[in-house]
């Protein structure tokens, strides 16, 4: 299973088979070692300063003192940071953040886990209902946004729909009601995302074995027991895989909220992405912009470092 | 079982390291924006460093990234003789695309025929939050990086000095100020405005009014209203209108801006010129009495707008004025001329806001020199031309602007509507703007917009006069 990684104790079978002297057998081994790393380098190279060193710089950047477009980089401390926390508009951004994050997972696992079960079944055209509800995925989220703030305009879309349907009680103010908010952005969002969980989910169910089907079958399991029973928990690892890069999705909106409503009336729809950008190159509060961007990296890493964690012990499990 | 697991966890591992590499990358890149561009302090270009009088002035050189190129000497005078002879590029950059490109295209092409062997580099860039939203970030991005465009649209006042001047990025502009007689045809207030330490730093393209109320004639007329000029005939008026179902003041603020220029209208009809002055230096202070005032009226004003104000953006209450929807559109720039016309719609008046009469809540569009452009004698040119008559009444005309010139020609091609505008600009007290740049800096300007944001979902009187002076302090304007 892990035979591909490449590593100095573990020769290939012909070096075994006929073993040179210990000099010219660690001089190969050094040999293959550097064209690895030669390899390699550039593109680790390319990674560590684009993202890696930035990052590092990011982070100081937001314990300086670098209010205006010239930069100063005295250190601060983490006033910045204290300063963020006590901003009311980046605590309301987190608390819209909490409520994307939790609908947009919930909607998108749902209805792409439906759709790929119904897709599953066998029907005719099934290459074309994969494409349709695939395709959403392929369009930028500005082009999203733009066509559903027309759609949520409390004078056309969905609420003239509604009207038409004769469903008036359903008509609102979506992203400009206080009592909707940031849910109504959730709603593109899940059109958007859902189709793509549901490849991930389609490709883990065609995985399992029509044997386990029939085997249930046989022990007398009706259709909602197999799901319960064996595809729920054989598809866990596509379920979170789906949950890491939704997660990241969410925590970093910010083309679909900008393009749909920017702040929104009172920050209801304010992500902090959106907060960032202003802080940053409307206000020019550098520092303060940096210290938005730590916070997201962070809450990022929450949700990505155990997973890496836990899939690296899976492989040396192995 | 296990034969299986193992298969699934292959598959599944293909799929997760395919997504969620990318995946972490681009969440590592979206947080390492902040500090890419730091400027470099080499501009071996310039090697007679003659500070002008300027440079002296701005106090803090040691921070300055590019304290050494503030002067290239050539003074402007020398320039302007030789026309055929400059060659090179002139690269402008703006925010102008559009209607208003096609304006920018009528000075390109007056500057080549003066100068045929200069090549222009439109760098035009619309869109965004705010006026330039988008231009103003890859502008910084750009100068912050140290190659900036040879000169670049920005609102005259604050916006360009509490960014760029005194920050040490801008050439004073006194010679080219002199050595053009501006002060003999600029208001003394629109130079007092482009002035930071008694030195002016961008020429100004235009003059326009952001504070006038565009009204639908016929639906005044058949409600029987005669254009109100108080706030007691505003809101007899609203009351009128909303009776007989009509929406009386169009309004649009998603994303918020359109309700930061009805907040500045309002304050101004509230606090008069001087007050309202006075609120940007520091000299009046947000707890004043006038400020509860004008938020009182904002409050009163925001029951008589179209209930899907929060949802809909700024341009669309045009529309509703223009289709007899709403009788009075929200208070806005005299732009509203130009879009008008676009639409073809001619049934409409315009007076100030209620309290606004005699008031010229002015915003400049203009152009400066930063420190280490490129092709600085062509940019200088530049400056020359839009500042000139010519230049004005080329470009102001066919954007839809006056031209703050007293000598301009109002037989150039202006409307009926700027020829009024003209006359007025000479006569009226000059205020300077505030959403759109001239009074504050960027940043004030952005909580403004929101703080007004918020008072319009809101409607917390007490609340918002906080937050306006909080900004203020935050400015460091207010302790």
């Amino acid at each position: 299973m892990s035979a591909s990684s490449p590593g100095p104790q573990q020769g290939t079978g012909r070096i075994v088979a006929q073993a040179p002297s210990a000099t010219r057998w660690r001089l190969r081994i050094e040999a293959d070692r550097l064209k690895a790393i030669l390899v390699v380098s550039p593109s680790l190279l390319a990674i560590g300063i684009v993202v890696y060193a930035f990052m590092v710089w990011t982070g100081y950047i937001s314990l300086s003192k670098w209010h205006d477009v010239r930069p100063n980089y005295a250190f601060d401390g983490l006033e910045n940071y204290v300063q963020l926390f006590q901003t009311q508009r980046f605590l309301i951004d987190l608390h819209n953040t909490a409520v994307f994050l939790v609908l947009f997972l919930a909607s998108c696992l749902v209805f792409g886990f439906i759709l790929a079960v119904l897709l599953d079944q066998k029907i005719k055209g099934e290459v074309i209902f994969r494409t349709i509800f695939l395709l959403p995925f392929a369009v930028s989220l500005i082009a999203t946004g733009v066509a559903w703030r027309w759609l949520e305009s409390p004078e056309s879309g969905l609420n003239l729909l509604f009207q038409f349907a004769g469903l008036n009680f359903l008509k609102s103010n979506w992203f400009a009601d206080p009592n909707i908010g940031i849910a109504a952005v959730v709603l593109p969002a899940t059109w958007q995302m859902s189709g793509y969980v549901m490849a991930l989910y389609l490709a883990g169910l065609r995985s399992i074995p029509a044997e386990l089907h029939e085997a249930a079958a046989i022990d007398g399991a009706n259709s909602v027991q197999r799901y319960r029973f064996i595809v729920v928990p054989l598809l866990w690892p596509v379920t979170i895989t789906a949950l890491i890069i939704l997660g990241n999705v969410s925590l970093k909106i910010f083309d679909l909220t900008t393009a749909m409503t920017g702040s929104g009336p009172a920050f209801i729809d304010d992500v902090p992405a959106f907060f960032m950008f202003q802080t940053t190159f409307q206000s020019d509060h550098f520092a303060q912009g940096a210290a938005i961007a730590i916070v997201m990296l962070l809450l990022s890493s929450i949700l990505i470092v155990p997973y890496i964690i836990s899939q690296q012990r899976q492989e040396a499990g192995q | 079982m296990i034969r299986l697991n193992s298969r699934l966890s292959r598959r599944a591992l293909v799929l997760q390291v395919g997504i969620l590499v990318p995946t972490v990358l681009v969440a590592a890149c979206s947080g390492s924006s902040g500090g890419s561009a730091a400027p470099t302090s080499s501009s071996s270009t310039t090697s007679n460093a003659a500070a002008p009088t300027a440079a002296s002035a701005t106090s803090s050189p040691a921070a300055a990234p590019t304290a050494a190129a503030a002067a290239t000497t050539a003074p402007a005078a020398q320039a302007s003789t030789g026309s055929a002879a400059a060659t090179g590029q002139l690269e402008i950059f703006s925010w102008w695309t559009g209607s208003d490109g096609v304006a920018l295209a009528a000075l390109y092409k007056l500057y080549n025929q003066q100068y045929p062997n200069v090549k222009i580099v439109n760098a035009a860039l619309g869109g965004g939050t705010g006026p330039g939203g988008n231009m103003k970030a890859v502008l910084k991005t750009r100068i912050l990086g140290g190659d900036p465009p040879d000169s670049f649209q920005v609102h005259l006042g604050a916006e360009l000095i509490d960014t760029w001047v005194t920050t040490n990025y801008m050439e004073p502009l006194d010679d080219l100020f002199k050595q053009e007689g501006y002060a003999d045809v600029f208001p003394k207030r629109l130079i007092d405005i482009a002035s930071w330490h008694g030195h002016p730093w961008s020429v100004p393209f235009n003059a326009q009014r952001v504070n006038i109320m565009f009204y639908n004639k016929s639906v005044l007329a058949k409600n029987g209203i005669k254009p109100p000029a108080t706030f007691a005939d505003f809101f007899q008026a609203c009351k009128t209108l909303k009776e007989a179902g009509v929406i009386p003041l169009a309004l649009g603020d998603n994303p918020p801006g359109a309700s930061g220029r009805v907040l500045e209208s309002v304050l101004i009809g509230a606090l008069g010129p001087d007050d309202y002055d006075g609120l940007w230096t520091g000299k009046t202070p947000f707890s004043d009495g006038k400020v509860t005032d004008a938020l009182n009226y904002f409050k009163e004003l925001l029951s008589y707008v179209n209930s899907d104000y929060l949802s809909i953006g700024s341009t669309q209450p045009d529309t509703m004025v223009a289709k007899g929807q709403a009788a009075m559109l929200q208070f806005t720039g005299d732009w509203t001329d130009g879009t008008f016309k676009g639409m073809k719609f001619t049934d409409w008046g315009a007076v100030p806001p209620p309290n606004n009469a005699n008031i010229w809540d002015l915003s400049c569009d203009s152009f400066g020199l930063p420190k280490k452009a490129k092709h600085r004698q062509n940019a200088i040119n530049w400056l020359i031309l839009g500042g000139s008559k010519k230049g004005q009444d080329t470009f102001d005309s066919l954007k839809g602007a006056i031209s703050p010139r007293s000598d301009s020609d109002p037989n150039a091609g202006y409307d009926a509507f700027q020829k009024q505008e003209m006359v007025d600009f000479h006569k009226f007290t000059i205020v300077p703007a505030v959403v759109d740049g001239a009074a504050i800096s960027e940043s004030w300007t952005t909580d403004f917009v929101n703080d007004a944001n918020i008072f319009a979902t809101k409607k917390d009187v007490a609340s918002a006069q906080k937050l306006l002076a909080q900004a203020c302090v935050s400015a460091n304007v207010c302790k």
